[in-house]
């Protein structure tokens, strides 16, 4: 930034004045229990893990851990609640109180937004323009089916399942819980949420926004803990069904543990998408999508564009112009209005996207990352691209999870789809072309369950999402989101 | 005159639209009950099933991208095959055990069969698809496409209207598969294969094996080009061991336990759903 004009006298100093969202409204909980059967109680052990804000590498809150026992008395209050309560309901009436859910969320918004940001890193632009806003709409999205189930499958009559035990990731921490709890919720059946360890925040504030609704008590219960505790949540006997969003190691993991149980489960895995551009896409829009794809949410993102496919003859054009918007892209403060892109999630996650970096080169891929300068304290990583790739490199094949795009190029159509197809993931892709009929050729050739065409990265609640091949199971979102949540007979 | 000698039939396996013998050269005895009739099986292999495999998945994206129109009129057109060859069938399902009635009723629900997915092929897309109503300006709509490749583990009760009962949904969206027959009664299935093969329906679009479950379970499920596994039975431990496997490539293990396939209500198109995906798109509105 502030680069000095050749050509004019002034010095036009174009970097932002910073822009801080405020924080002072916020309320976090120095101290978080579980929230079971309509209360929030503590552990029975009494341990509590920390939860940080990445930024800044502080401590925010004291959370409690669940350990089996805990499970257990969530389970028992979640059945409890489905049997004498939950699917008795007349479902018009569940349908009131997952409404009265959305209407409070849309209230506490901005609150939901800040903590979001503060605990999880991601630019407050983003978790008050996308996350949170999607949240509310979910819920208001699935409220309304609640009473209307007969019309959404033919010939059959929907029941619900029974418990559901939901185990969300730390990428998108809310909206991942209303992606989970909202369609259980309207098809009848409760739920017990175990949010990830370094973002159980805006969960517990959706518990205090659960009790504020009135929520019969053990239709919602939302406990923490890392690993183990999802753990004991999957294999718990008295849990009907099991709903997870996480890699595709674990989600193999949860196959293999619920195998020859007769429990039902959805999955929504790992994704290492393509993005295809061809020569006749509107360039400029492209390289757009390009950076939503891969920057989007510090790329932490199961759906990412993290491989790019760039018509040979327009590769040059490409680059270059991704390059210079790179450059362009504002790393920091999560809080600032105008970061694009904001902490990494965890030293963890960091670790592991600076390991990918490093394969990256060492497998003789060329390097170019942004020259921003990025904070002391907290965790952060570069925009960075690799060129000088081949379809064997680990970071073309492997899911990083963060801003690391992998660029290969193409001369036809049938290779461009044979080298997106190339991987064991399935998850999204993307074309980027001004022809329609390719649109449709090769939206339809890519083995995945959502394509943008032309854009990268959208979501709705009346939208499916979800995976072919190894990216998962089901669909969340849109009527396809009802089935992993019914018995159809 | 001296007495005419039956030609006694070959049994064998049907992988990419021929009639292979099993490569590993083993047969398993089949006798009837009474005793009057003994055939050669084959005994077929791990190798056996890769090979139909690599069959199924050349075959796929000729088949998914065939017409809907096409797929259902091939459908049909197997069932027009199976009704001209009713004595033939009739005759193995009573060598198999079946009395004259129950072949009969059996023979008739297959073809039924047949012709109800047939009429699903090109119908299913327009009650599992949906323009979705996205508060953004885009268009977007969801629509259901063929998982890929199937392996099936056929009833082992039934020999003809269990087999149709889990390919013809299976195939009836777009997908190929490789289905062991059924162990106790595989006569039938087998020469369905014949049936297959003068229906239209593309070499490896449909391949059959036979040979001991137990055996071929493990690969059955632990495969990682393919994409979903139909397991019909009851045994708990054959369960688990589908459901794990099923775990090493995240396939699409689908079961289906204590069902009477002569039963109108063993058939609905959730069962095609159930090996398919659902794929939703995007595209902006405006210029």
């Amino acid at each position: 930034m502030g680069k000095k004009s050749k050509n004019t006298d002034v010095n036009p100093d174009w970097s932002y004045s910073p822009a801080p969202e405020s924080t002072d409204h916020i309320q976090i909980n120095k101290k978080n229990d579980l929230f079971i059967d309509g209360k929030f109680i503590p552990s029975k052990k009494g341990n509590y893990f920390e939860t940080i804000n990445p930024a800044n590498e502080e401590k925010l809150a004291d959370v409690a851990e669940a350990d089996q026992s805990d499970v257990d008395k969530a389970v028992k209050a979640a059945r409890t609640a489905y049997d004498k309560v939950w699917s008795k309901m007349d479902p018009a009436e569940r349908g009131k109180y997952i409404y009265r859910i959305a209407r409070l969320i849309q209230e506490h918004a901005r609150e939901f937004s800040v903590i979001e940001s503060m605990d999880g890193g991601k630019p407050i632009r983003e978790s008050r323009d996308i996350d949170i806003p999607l949240v509310s709409a979910h819920f208001f999205y699935y409220a309304g089916w609640a009473d209307k189930l007969e019309y959404a499958f033919p010939g059959k009559m929907a029941k619900p399942i029974g418990v559901a035990g939901q185990i969300i990731p730390w990428n998108f921490p809310l909206l991942m819980a209303a992606w989970k709890i909202a369609p259980a919720l309207a098809t009848g059946n409760t739920v017990i949420l175990k949010p990830a360890e370094t973002t159980p925040l805006t969960a517990m504030k959706l518990a205090e926004i659960i009790q504020e609704a009135d929520l019969p008590p053990g239709v919602v219960n939302i406990i923490n803990g890392a690993g183990k505790t999802g753990q004991a949540l999957v294999e718990h006997p008295d849990i009907d069904k099991i709903a997870f969003t996480g890699s595709t190691a674990v989600g193999k993991l949860i196959m293999k543990s619920v195998a020859g149980k007769r429990k039902r489960y959805t999955l929504e895995l790992g994704g290492k998408a393509a993005n295809i551009i061809f020569e006749d896409a509107a360039i400029d829009q492209a390289v757009e999508g390009i950076v939503d794809g891969i920057f989007f949410n510090q790329g932490h993102v199961c759906c990412a564009g993290s491989r790019l496919f760039v018509q040979e003859s327009v590769a040059e054009t490409v680059i270059s112009k991704l390059k210079d918007r790179m450059e362009s892209l504002i790393v920091g403060d999560p809080l600032d209005k105008n970061t694009d892109i904001g902490a990494i999630n965890s030293k963890m996650q960091l670790d592991k996207i600076k390991m990918y970096v490093d394969i990256g080169q060492k497998e003789g891929a060329s390097i170019h990352q942004s020259s921003c300068r990025l904070p002391e304290k907290g965790y952060w990583h570069a925009p960075t691209i690799f060129t000088d790739v081949s379809q064997s490199h680990r970071i073309v094949q492997e899911e990083i999870f963060g801003p690391v795009l992998a660029i290969q190029t193409f001369r036809t159509v049938d290779e461009v789809i044979t080298k997106a197809n190339n991987t064991p993931y399935g998850l999204s892709g993307g074309v980027w072309t001004d022809k329609g009929a390719k649109i449709f050729q090769v939206s339809k050739a890519i083995r995945s369950g959502v394509l943008w065409a032309n854009t990268f990265n959208k979501f709705d609640p009346t939208s499916p999402f979800g995976g072919y091949k190894e990216s998962g199971m089901g669909r969340e979102g849109g009527l396809e989101g009802l089935m992993p949540y019914v018995n159809l007979v | 005159m001296s007495k005419r000698e039956d030609i006694k039939k070959t049994y064998k396996l049907y992988i990419g639209g021929k009639f292979p013998r099993t490569e590993s050269g083993r047969y398993i005895k089949w006798t009837d009950q009474k005793q009057s009739t003994q055939v050669n099986i084959c005994r077929g292999s791990r190798k056996d099933f890769r090979n139909a495999v690599v069959a199924a998945r050349s075959a796929f994206s000729g088949w998914c991208s065939k017409t809907a129109y096409n797929r259902s009129q091939i459908l049909y057109r197997i069932g027009e095959m199976l009704e001209g060859r009713r004595s033939q069938f009739l005759d193995e399902l009573m060598l198999q055990g079946s009395s004259k009635k129950v072949a009969k009723k059996e023979i008739n629900q297959s073809i039924h069969r047949l012709i109800y997915y047939a009429g699903w092929a090109d119908k299913y897309q327009q009650i599992f698809s949906r323009v979705n109503p996205v508060a953004l300006p885009y268009f977007n709509f969801s629509y259901p496409e063929a998982t890929g490749v199937v392996s099936a583990v056929a009833p082992n009760d039934s020999s003809l209207i269990g087999l149709i009962s889990i390919v013809a949904p299976i195939i009836a969206g777009g997908n190929t598969v490789v289905v062991l027959a059924s162990e106790e009664n595989p006569l039938c299935s087998i020469t369905f294969a014949e049936v297959l093969h003068t229906s239209d329906v593309p070499g490896g679009v449909v391949n059959i094996l036979t040979g001991h479950r137990s055996e071929l379970l493990e690969q059955f499920s632990s495969h990682m080009d393919v994409n979903a596994i139909v397991y019909c039975g009851t045994e708990p431990e054959e369960i688990k061991l589908v459901q794990e496997n099923a775990a090493l490539n995240v396939k699409r293990p689908i079961i289906y336990s204590d069902e009477n396939w002569l039963d109108k209500n063993t058939q609905d198109p959730y069962r095609i759903l159930n090996t398919l995906e659902t794929k939703t798109t995007w595209h902006p509105v405006g210029v």
